[in-house]
């Protein structure tokens, strides 16, 4: 591939991981989410124990890892959603421990939930509006008086309808959000997030549940964001889509970051291979084994067919 | 049997003073239940105060009946506050014990023994209702639609007064509820962490909930103090938050009009049904049961009818079944 005929967003993010050490908590040029020493422990379990990690500033970051990994449980601490035990991380070099999750979604780190959260007695357009920030009418008093905030409610409306076209879900514009498909949830969800101007995208698992068509052209909007200057960061198990549209890896285990690598050198990291090997014995493999397994399989299916 | 005097109590008592003062009740509970989704079980507290504020300072201070009615709207916000403070960030169940204990502890208090010289115990005060008659526009006499709808000057002013109220609460909680304040608060009532991620300040948000509906509450405490011209503490029992409930269910929970018809329609019912029964036994027609076991089964069909509601149409008159229904997908 020739770096002209990438997009900026892209080239600059590729040029950022250029020779960068593939090492658990390796320090990025352009920090937005620099995180320290957290750690959540459920009982006995503990559920995250990140040392060190950083998020580069306009790029696409997967998070990784079998399940139970503790990648849930790592984005809620990191977003207000739950109370770490110990640790503390930065946004935008603002320490963001200890506040609450509508202040993190205001300084501009926005998530989404492995469980859809659509809000399903409200209409699709209601919903987006919803995401926008700083608006008028959320004040009671304002609120009373419609001349106030008309305009602004015009502007967001506008935008959420464009939104709306790119995602897919024009059509259903005034229907209710819980006559919506799980996969169309999962797209209001995101196109929702995206209301507020978020600096970085927390997606935990935005594609599940969505069909393949879709699924394109929903990674190309993931990328868009790149372009458009925000970064992401989100959780998948699919390795094609990690593999398509992320410009770094990050993989946790048992709730550490065991691995960071660019994508298509990480999954064969000696130690990403034992985690999910670990877990569970048909996780992804290495391409060579993949290879040898599915000759043996064909080997035992010759067999049994000239028997 | 006179059907006169079955119909003339049922529709004055569907547009009297206690439908008003149920329908503030229920128009407060359905800004916390109906459109947030907060469990307040303590709505008859949130009357107490409106009536013993401006009972006590009155009757037993002796101060102006207009600071009384300032006090009751304070005493009303404080009440909002110091239920919600500590219970708006738990789980929906906490704020719904704390409130009907809270609403409990108010009617004890102003009935206990040791504060009787301020509350008047039991007994609940009077003589406090002055100056309001005072300023009654309607000279004496008989007012309405004979022979069905009667009323006297005082009614009259308790009416146009309660009604006005009720009429000035449904309306800015019509802008409110249209507005994108009122939206934050549907959204609440479906998925507090949703709203959260999306940069709301839940807690401010059920809490600004919580004080608007108590308020409304405390509106409908002023009623019923002055259309009694007196205040006794058993009339705040648990009773009435439930009775507001089903008024707010009947008529149809997070719409504008459900609890104005909700109340008006219970009242019209309820009286209907134990007038109707009333004056069949005195008539000889239903000889099975004595006058005194009317009311008791009047309770008995009223839990009924609310059954049958729930089950054939739970949002109620007014209610939309697309928002109810969704969920049992
Ligand atoms: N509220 C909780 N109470 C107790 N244990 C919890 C809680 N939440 C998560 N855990 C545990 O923490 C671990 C990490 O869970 P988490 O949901 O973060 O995994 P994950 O990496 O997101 O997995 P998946 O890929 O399946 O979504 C799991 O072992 C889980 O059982
Ligand atoms: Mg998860």
């Amino acid at each position: 591939m020739h770096a002209e005929s990438l997009p900026a967003g892209k080239a600059a993010a590729l040029k950022a991981f250029e020779g960068m050490a593939a090492e658990p908590g390796v320090p990025k040029p352009d920090p937005i989410l620099v995180v320290d020493n957290v750690v959540r422990r459920f009982g006995g379990l503990t559920a995250v124990n990140v040392n060190h990690v950083e998020i580069q500033r306009g790029s696409i970051t997967a998070l990784i890892g079998p399940n139970g990994a503790g990648k849930t449980t790592f984005f809620n601490q990191l977003t207000g959603f739950d109370t770490a035990d110990e640790g503390q991380w930065t946004f935008n070099g603002r320490n963001m421990n200890g506040v609450s999750a509508y202040k993190v979604a205001r300084q501009g780190m926005v998530r989404t939930f492995q469980l859809t959260k659509a809000l399903s007695k409200l209409t699709v357009i209601e919903n987006m509006r919803l995401g926008a920030q700083s608006q008028k009418g959320e004040n009671f008093f304002r609120g009373l008086i419609p001349g106030l905030w008309r305009g602004q409610e015009d502007e967001i409306t506008a935008k959420a309808e464009d939104l709306l076209q790119r995602f897919k879900l024009d059509a259903k514009r005034d229907d209710f959000a819980g006559s919506l498909s799980g996969g169309q949830r999962k797209l209001l969800e995101m196109a929702r997030a995206l209301m507020g101007d978020p600096q970085l995208v927390m997606l935990d698992e935005p594609m599940a549940g969505v069909n393949p068509a879709l699924t394109q052209s929903l990674l190309g909007h993931v990328k868009n964001l790149r372009e458009l200057g925000m970064s992401v960061l989100f959780v998948e198990h699919d390795m094609d889509m990690v593999r398509d549209i992320s410009d770094w890896v990050i993989v946790m285990a048992q709730g550490e970051v065991i691995a960071e690598g660019p994508p298509d050198s990480v999954m064969s990291d000696e130690r990403v291979v034992d985690a999910y090997l670990g877990a569970h014995h048909d996780a992804p493999l290495s391409a060579e084994e993949e290879e040898r397994q599915l000759h043996e399989a064909e080997a035992e299916l010759d067999k049994e067919s000239t028997e | 049997m006179d059907w006169t005097l079955i119909f003339s109590r049922a529709v004055e008592a569907g547009i009297g003073s206690e439908a008003i003062i149920y329908a503030l009740a229920a128009i407060g509970l359905n800004v916390q239940f109906g459109y947030t989704g907060l469990l307040n079980f303590g709505q008859a507290g949130f009357l107490a105060i409106g009536a013993y504020a401006i009972a006590v300072t009155v009757a037993t201070f002796g101060l102006p009946f207009f600071l009384g009615v300032g006090i009751g709207l304070l005493l009303a916000v404080l009440m909002a506050l110091l239920l919600g403070i500590p219970t708006l960030r738990l789980r929906a169940d906490y704020l719904a014990i704390v409130t009907i204990a809270a609403a409990e502890i108010v009617r004890l208090v102003v009935r206990s023994v040791a504060l009787s010289d301020t509350f008047g115990g039991t007994d609940g005060l009077q003589a406090f209702s002055g100056a309001f008659y005072d300023l009654n526009p309607y000279p004496p006499g008989e007012y309405g639609i004979p022979p069905i709808i009667g009323f006297d000057n005082r009614s009259m002013w308790v009416l146009t007064v309660g009604w006005a109220l009720v009429a000035i609460a449904s309306f800015i909680l019509f802008m409110a509820m249209k507005s994108p304040w009122g939206r934050v608060l549907k959204a609440i009532r479906e998925d507090e962490d949703a709203v959260r991620s999306l940069g709301k300040n839940v807690f401010s948000y059920k809490m600004q909930a919580l004080v608007i509906g108590g308020v409304i509450g405390s509106l409908g405490g002023f009623i019923f103090a002055l259309s009694r011209s007196a205040v006794q503490p058993d009339l705040f029992s648990t009773d009435l938050t439930f009775y507001a409930y089903t008024v707010l269910i009947l008529g149809g929970a997070a719409r504008i009009l459900g609890p104005i018809v909700g109340s008006m329609l219970f009242w019209l019912l309820l009286i209907f049904i134990g007038t109707g029964m009333e004056e069949a036994v005195n008539s000889g027609a239903i000889t099975f049961i004595t006058v005194n076991q009317v009311g008791a089964i009047r309770l008995m069909l009223v839990g009924l009818g609310l059954m049958l509601l729930l089950i054939y149409r739970p949002q109620g008159i007014f209610g939309d079944k697309r928002e109810i229904s969704i969920d049992a997908r």
